[in-house]
């Protein structure tokens, strides 16, 4: 997509939200019955969907850690998900380096020290993206570890924030992730301790305009967080625990 | 002097991190977490509350071998002194031969004429290190080999309700469907009936227990549902006053025993997704 | 032990669940369910899910078919969808459920390569449909199979920019020229008994399976044998009138 500057003078982004305003959110747990706890996360045409596996057992064994389980996480977007040509299967440096940031966000929440040698797997899979991809992964992997039960002092809340020209705006989607004049910044915020654990930034920002954007990110990151309640609780009582006939 | 405030109430579902009450005179218990003056949630559950301790009864989660818990457990090796078992957990659990049989085992028997690869038995958890290094033993009252059945694979959090009260909600189903069932405390329960349209019917019974299990009413809606199902009309069995539904297995205090680990040379690899233990562990 | 058990079951017409001997889990068919894509599709078969997307590239044609488009099948046992999946490339299961799956759009000529063709010896389409899947619980081939040709149904050629490279964001109203919706059925044999839509416990204890798929005109386009028992004429003989009469069912769940 060939870049294009943002017009600054409307008040409004190129789909009419408000600079602060997020896309349309939607959030379902248990979706992956198989699965030891799953989730579905979905941000404007971003989708994501998170399963975890786990504690359970660990191979090869020198990875095991005798004081604690470790979590695992692997992200991926399918291969028909994303704008322009298919990706090929299999990962890449992008997904690796996201993978790894993935369980740096959640690791802050979990106590895994009752489970040594013991590993939780994250799988995230992006049927459909639209930007956020990295930020829908670890909301919906959040909830997806509730619902298998770990412990857990929060749940994770993860959003893309973006910067042009002075202006802040929340929730990059593909069109302004593609404008390079955008500053893309992730983030992941932990409200119990009012804490950041993903922070990345591509682009020129100057610091009191980031201080400022954070404090935007988490008055948004807490509409996603009611959401992620609302979801884990209608499992329940909803009354119906999907069924494992085996 | 802050306030003592109760966010929740008796049987709601909380979720991690949600604020659950608020004052320095109320007591968390498992699964909740005091920062300051708030008390957290600390994971997916369900509130009680009894007096000032307010307690969390996990929903989900894995399964985790406590000492003198009933499991069923699944034979996946066969070591020089014993069988390895499956437990659901991360963790497998090893049958020593002496825990094994009352028979006499001799040096050079073919261990798998006693628990062959594949087989299920219903054992007792017997030591649990901080390690999880889990022995566990068949001579313990009801303990058998598990033969001609099926299993079947609940939330062991569920465990509880569908034992119920005494015993009262698994003796429902029983009574009804004509079946044995054993239920392990892991989640695996073991259903054997004379035929596998009653089999059937009593897994149908223990899912719907599993899917309700939070919900108020059930065992009259379980009664209701029995007789819908298999026609008969089964009582609700009495139970003694104070029974206490959501009963977790005793507390009693882990045995921590950091002993010398006799060194368990095995017979050889394989056995699915455990390690075997390396001599020397 | 466990196949003794089952067969109790399958003796006494009983499946598993609960089922009737073959009787098939409910099915459901969405369509367009991934936005990007030039076609998508989304299968359930009881609790099993699964994904098939189509992209679409202008390549060049293989030297032995200048005239003729590619086709591609690409099958993926996520680790997301079972404990028993393992991460990294795909590994013998993956690629059986790949190649059969492939071996019934390819076989029975579903898609009109030649159609595919811009201009001959140069570019030609590309049709690559990835078969994603998100949660297992029996019968991947079957949910495979119909979400693969659900996705050809849903996809439309994307738009061409001025230089004649493809315009991803917009898409044209044009439809992939498929002459033909191949079915899939598997057909499992556990003892002497023929079941359809196996359970992953009945998956673990057959004896031999048999995936057959079937045109529209009912006739046999492609087939693969599974199991480690070997089928005997009447074996034989028997799953394909049985996976007939299912193909037939399954078909129907395609009409939008």
């Amino acid at each position: 997509m060939a870049a294009k500057a943002v017009k600054q003078e409307y008040p409004k982004r190129h789909d009419g939200r408000g600079w602060e305003e997020l896309r349309e959110i939607e959030a379902k747990v248990g979706i992956i019955p198989r699965a030891d706890g799953s989730a579905m996360f979905r941000i404007g045409h971003t989708v994501a969907y998170a399963a975890v596996y786990g504690p359970r057992d660990l191979h090869p064994k020198f990875m095991q850690n005798p004081e604690t389980g470790i979590l695992r996480c692997r992200y991926n977007m399918m291969p028909f998900s994303g704008h322009g040509e298919r990706v090929r299967p299999g990962t890449s440096r992008r997904s690796q380096e996201i993978s790894m940031l993935m369980s740096k966000a959640l690791l802050p929440v979990l106590d895994l020290k009752d489970y040594p040698k013991s590993v939780v797997d994250v799988f995230v899979e992006l049927p459909e993206t639209d930007a956020g991809t990295r930020c829908a992964g670890i909301t919906a992997a959040a909830m997806a570890l509730a619902d298998a039960g770990l412990v857990m002092k929060d749940l994770v809340v993860s959003l893309s924030m973006g910067h042009y020209n002075g202006k802040i705006m929340a929730d990059i989607d593909g069109y302004e992730d593609c404008d390079v004049g955008i500053s893309d910044i992730p983030i992941a915020y932990i409200p119990t301790l009012d804490k950041f654990s993903l922070l990345q930034l591509d682009g020129e920002v100057p610091k009191e305009d980031l201080v400022k954007l954070l404090t935007l990110a988490k008055k948004k990151a807490m509409d996603i967080y009611k959401v992620q309640q609302q979801a884990l609780k209608a499992r329940f009582t909803e009354s119906h625990a999907p069924k494992k006939v085996k | 002097m802050t306030s003592e405030v109760l966010h929740a109430k008796e049987r709601d579902i909380v979720v991690p991190g949600e604020i659950i009450a608020e004052g320095m005179g109320f007591l968390p218990s498992k699964g909740l977490y005091r920062e300051g003056a708030k008390i957290h949630a600390g994971r997916l559950g369900m509130i009680a509350i009894e007096g000032k301790v307010i307690k969390l009864i996990p929903l989900t989660g894995a399964y985790v071998p406590k000492l003198n818990d009933k499991i069923i457990g699944k034979i996946i090796d066969v070591l020089m002194t014993g069988w390895r078992i499956e437990t659901r957990s991360p963790y497998s659990a090893v049958l020593g031969l002496k825990d094994a049989t009352t028979e006499f085992i001799p040096r050079s028997a073919d261990l798998t004429q006693y628990y062959a690869l594949g087989e299920y038995v219903l054992c007792k958890v017997i030591t649990v290190t901080s390690q999880k290094l889990i022995d566990v033993t068949m001579k313990s009252p009801g303990a058998r080999k598990l033969k001609d059945g099926r299993l079947v694979e609940v939330n062991p959090h569920k465990v509880p309700r569908i034992i119920g009260k005494e015993g009262s909600m698994v003796l429902m189903i029983k009574n009804a469907t004509g079946c044995d069932i054993s239920v392990g405390q892991n989640g695996w329960i073991w259903v054997q009936g004379q035929t596998p349209e009653n089999e059937m019917q009593a897994v149908q019974a223990i899912k719907r227990v599993e899917d309700e299990a939070h919900l108020p009413g059930l065992t009259e809606r379980m009664k209701a549902y029995l007789k819908q199902l298999t026609g008969k009309t089964v009582e609700i069995p009495a139970v003694t006053a104070g029974a206490v539904e959501h009963e977790e297995a005793p507390a009693e205090p882990q045995e921590e025993r950091r002993e010398y680990r006799e060194r368990r040379p095995h017979a050889r690899h394989g056995g699915g997704r455990f390690p075997p233990r390396n001599p020397g562990d | 032990m466990m196949k003794e058990h089952v067969l109790k079951y399958i003796t006494k017409g009983l499946r598993y669940d609960g089922r009737k001997m073959d009787e098939c889990r409910p099915v459901t068919v969405e369509y367009g369910v991934s936005r990007n894509a030039e076609g998508s599709a989304r299968v359930r078969i009881g609790e099993t899910e699964v994904i098939a997307g189509v992209k679409l590239s202008l390549e060049k044609p293989y030297p032995d078919t200048p005239a003729q488009g590619n086709l591609m099948i690409n099958a993926e046992l996520t680790p997301m969808s079972s404990p028993l999946f393992e991460t990294g490339p795909p590994g013998e299961q993956g690629i059986e459920l790949s190649r059969v799956i492939d071996r019934s759009i390819r076989e029975s000529k579903a898609i009109d390569l030649t159609k595919l063709c811009v201009k001959e010896g140069e570019k030609v389409w590309s049709v690559m449909v990835d078969i994603v899947t998100v949660n297992d619980a029996g019968n991947l081939f079957d949910a495979g199979a119909l979400a693969a040709i659900a996705a050809l149904k849903d996809a439309v050629f994307p738009a061409l920019k001025e230089d004649g490279t493809v315009d991803y964001s917009k898409k044209t109203d044009k439809k992939l020229p498929l002459l033909q919706t191949p079915i899939e059925v598997t057909i499992v044999k556990v003892g002497d008994h023929l079941i359809t839509d196996p359970l992953p416990v009945e998956e673990e204890v057959l004896d031999a399976r048999l995936t057959v798929a079937f045109n529209d005109a009912g006739m046999l386009c492609a087939m693969q044998k599974g199991g480690e028992m070997p089928l005997s004429i009447e074996d034989i003989s028997a799953m394909i009138d049985l996976a007939q009469k299912h193909a037939k069912e399954l078909r129907k769940k395609l009409s939008r």
